[in-house]
């Protein structure tokens, strides 16, 4: 499962300038309390917490204060062939920036090894903007221009990837699901029944072991009406998303409500599942499309109070 | 003045994947497990506190489904930091202190295996200068340790010993990751992970959980024959900047040692969080831990890193020592944040 977010940040007056910079082609640091320059600057002096304004203009050019060597570059950083990570000492500058090197080989990389900076080919105002560094001796880094406009925010994508596990309650419920079936458990100490199972009863913090088949019929216990569009929408609104309580259960299920108009959904419904074709089944969720009214006269608020 | 004390601990295995990203199957046999020993029941404990972290799970407010093992009924007192549980236990601490609680139950969990952890970690970074390059852990750890080698602070050899010594030791732990043998010798054998850095150096990446469980006062007394009373507890940090920071020291460790009051001549035994070999050798002298002190009995976490809970559960090894009349002053330590920035200690004694 791949989850990612565009982040947008807003810059303050110092990240700002640094970011306007750098879409220049320009790298600025910042003198702090004890006349140390920082570049990459910071926003907030490191000895006495007070805000640093004082920008200054520091070299393309540093040495390495410390280093290490990846052979096999992660998604995202600066470079996808072996590279080193290092620590930099711009010229005019006292502390370090973090940034790549490409050197080629590790035998390349040393503590003192002069390097410069190497541009993104369309600066744009961040970070990224320096696309690495590498060893001083091939062409100057590309020249500064001027007339950019002023750099108030940054967007950097971040993407993670996951392998979610399913717990032993959940798989024989998916497994269940193949099979047409809706497996739920019932706790040992409360005798309360959860579909899906959740591994421990929330009530009573003991495993829940119990398997119990339920039907694939209930109440609409609540309900809402979806009148708001969003990307990936899969029906167009208006439709009815429900807590459903099948029959034996101790716990609603989130479900679509089909088959009848929106404005006839209402709480204590008697709704029934609709499957998706058989030989469409997997173990997942997704084999039950969704519910439809079961034409059942309606189950007396009595029957579901307790599950609101 | 409330005395606060560790009266129970409980730890699942370090596993390379265990249960899932709820926590909950990790969770409910170590709550059975530290309920067990103080004798308590979850309708005692007062106030309950948690360290956990969505960007591990994958998942948004990740730790509310974890709260399921507590069996939250009727409704608890609750708390989460999304940081180690050594922190949430620094929470619940403070709580104690003030008296609205007489009891609490603190808890770490993580499955660090679900997504790539050094990668994950990336994130903890600041978002504009550091994040969007994606230094992992690894590497930011591998520049510490050059920088520690180029000073003189230790050699290649003295991190293979700490690993040596860490695997000897977890021998005797059953609920470790990683043992051995090994010596020195062979350990230098393998290649780098990342230079200077090899696969000994770093911790494993493991799945696990623990529990803490702290009382006040005559609760505690009544619960332990021996409780490990907290005599200081402070947490420090150091500059985001990693540029701006000598790597060779840690002042926010030191800073940490000098509020709880550790002296580290005067400690029996010490649980430093080093997730990295050369970190064991830096925090030892940040804390001036004397040659005599035990570090890592357990074999600490280069044998068994479960993200979330490794910090809390050097608090507790700690305690544990002083609960078995093992020793009678001890320092549990947590580490967060990249190259030891966020450094926590825990002094306990047992008269
Ligand atoms: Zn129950």
């Amino acid at each position: 499962m791949e989850i990612g977010f565009d982040y947008t940040r807003s810059l303050g007056p110092v990240l700002s300038r640094f970011m306007t910079a750098l879409a220049e082609r320009r790298i600025l640091g910042c003198r702090g309390s004890d006349g140390r320059v920082h570049a990459p600057p910071l926003e907030y002096d490191p000895v006495t917490y007070a805000p640093l304004t004082e920008l200054v203009e520091v070299g393309p050019a540093g040495t390495v204060v410390t280093w290490t060597w990846l052979d096999r570059p992660l998604d995202g950083q600066p470079l996808d062939r072996p590279f080193g990570w290092a620590l930099i000492r711009l010229d005019g500058a006292d502390t370090a920036m973090l940034h790549a090197v490409d050197a080629g080989t590790k035998d390349q990389m040393r503590t003192g090894m002069r390097v410069q900076v190497r541009w993104a080919p369309e600066p744009v105002g961040h970070i990224r903007d320096v696309a690495c560094f590498e060893p001083i001796g091939g062409a100057a880094p590309a020249s500064p221009r001027s007339g950019v406009d002023p750099v108030t925010m940054v967007t950097t994508p971040i993407h993670l990837r996951y392998r979610h596990t399913t717990s032993i309650e959940e798989s024989r419920y998916l497994r269940g699901l193949a099979e047409g079936k809706l497996i739920g458990q019932r706790c040992p100490a409360c005798g309360k029944v959860y579909v899906p199972p959740r591994g421990a009863c929330p009530t009573c913090g003991v495993p829940t072991v119990d398997d119990v088949e339920l039907p694939d019929r209930g109440t609409v216990t609540t309900f809402c009406v979806v009148n708001v569009p969003f990307p990936g929408q899969r029906i167009p609104p208006p439709y009815v998303v429900a807590y459903v309580l099948l029959d034996g259960a101790d716990i609603p299920m989130q479900h679509l409500i089909l088959g009848c108009r929106p404005d006839e959904v209402r709480m204590g419904m008697r709704v029934a599942a609709v499957w998706r074709p058989r030989e469409q089944w997997g173990t997942t969720p997704q084999n039950i499309d969704h519910f439809q009214p079961s034409g059942e006269p309606d189950a007396p608020f009595d029957s579901y109070a307790q599950h609101l | 003045m409330i005395d606060v004390a560790v009266v129970g601990f409980a730890q699942s295995p370090c596993l390379p994947s265990a249960g899932t990203t709820s926590g909950v199957e990790l969770l409910v046999p170590v709550f059975q497990e530290v309920l067990a020993s103080t004798g308590l029941a979850k309708q005692d404990i007062d106030f309950w506190c948690s360290g956990s972290s969505d960007y591990l799970a994958g998942r948004a407010f990740s730790f509310v489904n974890a709260v399921d093992a507590i069996g939250a009924y009727p409704p608890v007192a609750e708390s989460h930091v999304e940081m180690d549980a050594a922190w949430a236990l620094y929470e619940a601490y403070v709580k104690l202190l003030t008296g609205e609680a007489r009891t609490a139950l603190v808890y770490g969990f993580g499955k660090s295996s679900a997504g790539q952890l050094r990668r994950v970690l990336a994130l903890q970074l600041d978002p504009y200068l550091h994040a969007p390059l994606w230094p992992d852990s690894v590497s930011i750890a591998a520049l510490q340790a050059r920088a520690g080698l180029d000073a003189g602070r230790y050699t290649e050899r003295e991190m293979a010993e700490v690993a040596a010594r860490s695997r000897t030791a977890a021998l005797g732990n059953p609920k470790a990751q990683v043992s051995g043998t090994d010596t020195a010798d062979d350990l230098l054998a393998a290649p780098y992970v990342a230079d200077p850095l090899r696969a000994h150096d770093c911790a494993p990446v493991g799945d696990g959980a623990a529990a803490v469980v702290l009382a006040a006062g005559d609760e505690a007394r009544r619960l332990r024959a021996r409780p490990a009373w907290i005599t200081g507890f402070a947490h420090n940090v150091d500059s985001p900047a990693l540029g701006v920071r000598d790597l060779t020291s840690v002042p926010s460790a030191s800073a940490a040692a000098t509020a709880a009051g550790l002296r580290g001549d005067e400690v029996d035994a010490v649980e430093l969080h080093a997730p990295f070999s050369h970190q064991e050798i830096l925090l030892a002298t940040a804390l001036g831990l004397g040659d005599a002190v035990r570090v890592n009995p357990s074999g600490g976490v280069l044998c068994g890193n479960p993200m979330f809970s490794a910090g809390l559960s050097r608090i507790g090894l700690a305690a544990e020592h002083v609960m078995s009349g093992r020793a009678d002053r001890v320092a549990g330590h947590a580490t967060s944040g990249p190259a030891l920035q966020q450094n926590l200690v825990c002094v306990m004694e047992g008269a």
